[in-house]
């Protein structure tokens, strides 16, 4: 196979994927991401460094996909992954929302029940 | 002599300073039978003008809501009091003034007489008192002819918010009740569940004071949350034979 990459632009690379995997882990580390975001995101950082390794990785997929001009694979995979993201995040933000919802009602018919029994109806 | 019926008449209000009070010394000097005992309970959603402190200055029987949900997480709140706090009937109503107290009467009968789980006040079976504009009536009219295409009932008015609850369909919406424009949505989720649900006419008042939560520029968007609403919410119910919950 003749190199289809500089190997100074695969360095950056490599470095690159190995940064945002660190970034990752110690977000995870200090507890500001939970674990099944995580999940999607190590994944990502894997793809990437698999893709920086495997010089030819674009080209061969692409040519078995039948897809002409290579590059344009990346971006049909990134913009699929961030479809498919922001929609996972409509439906977390869904949920919170329900969640939200349900702890002020909570909240707001304690508050009542508090009030009415420091002060008792006088009737 | 036959056992006193609870009713909790839930009044959600959101910046409705104006009509609070008016309001309540209403309902206070309606009359109502004998087996009936009225509380009314205001929601107050958050208001950012002065209704919290008439309510607390009036010494009104109210819940405070934490943050700001809406219509239909406010009167939710109300249905889940009255649910839990032994109510045998809940009676949602607007905080403005459009419904008027002295026909909370007629709706209740019906419910007494167990003819019905849930009544709808409606001004549209007789044509007395506030109609609202044309433009609101072509969306009625559109809900109408929806409710009949998916559930087969015909509700002539189905934005009306005038609505007594007993305590099986009050159940149901403690589970689930629509967040925004929930009233046409709602009638979906009563007729699915199996509930009876019958319309009574009542005359309205222009409101009193404050601003609809249906304001014309938002009508496009109205009719099509609703009726997105309205179509999942049966397809939902058709087909998973399950309440929602998410």
């Amino acid at each position: 196979m003749e190199n289809v990459i500089p190997y100074r632009l695969q360095i950056i690379a490599i470095t690159m994927a190995l940064c945002f995997m660190f970034f990752i882990f110690r977000l995870i580390a200090k507890g500001k991401l939970r674990e099944e975001y995580s999940f999607i995101w190590i994944t990502c950082t894997a793809l990437l460094l698999l893709f920086s390794f495997w010089r030819n990785g674009l080209d061969v997929i692409a040519k078995l996909l039948g897809i002409f001009y290579a590059p344009s694979l990346i971006f049909l995979g990134a913009i699929f992954a961030i479809v498919i993201f922001l929609v996972h995040l409509s439906v977390v933000n869904s949920k919170q929302h329900r969640q939200i919802k349900d702890l002020a009602q909570e909240m707001a018919i304690l508050k009542k029940k508090l009030e009415e029994e420091e002060n008792p109806k006088k009737d | 002599m036959k056992s006193r019926l609870k009713v909790a008449l839930i009044i959600p209000c959101f910046n409705e300073e104006e009509s609070i009070f008016s309001l309540f010394s209403e309902i206070k000097n309606t009359r109502f039978s004998e087996e009936l005992v009225i509380t009314p309970i205001f929601i107050n959603d958050c208001s950012n003008d002065n209704s919290k402190q008439i309510l607390l200055d009036r010494f009104i029987e109210f819940i405070d809501l934490p943050v700001n949900l809406g219509i239909g997480g406010a009167v939710q709140t109300g249905f889940k009091y009255a649910l839990r706090n032994g109510f045998d009937v809940a009676v949602q109503m607007d905080g403005d003034g459009q419904h008027p107290p002295s026909e909370l009467q007629k709706i209740l009968n019906l419910i007494i007489n167990n003819e019905a789980d849930v009544v709808i006040g409606s001004r549209y079976l007789t044509k007395e008192g506030f109609q609202s504009s044309s433009l609101r009536r072509a969306g009625i009219n559109y809900f109408k002819w929806l409710n009949k295409k998916l559930v087969g009932i015909t509700v002539f008015d189905s934005t009306s918010g005038y609505r007594a609850l007993n305590r099986k369909a009050l159940e149901i919406v403690a589970d689930y009740y629509p967040d925004e424009y929930p009233e046409p949505e709602a009638i979906i989720l009563y007729a699915l569940n199996g509930l009876k649900i019958k319309e009574v006419p009542v005359t309205m008042r222009e409101r009193q004071g404050g601003s609809s939560s249906i304001r014309t520029y938002k009508t496009v968007y109205y009719m099509f949350k609703v009726t997105l609403g309205t179509i999942f919410l049966y397809i939902r119910l058709k087909f998973n034979g399950k309440r929602y919950s998410l």
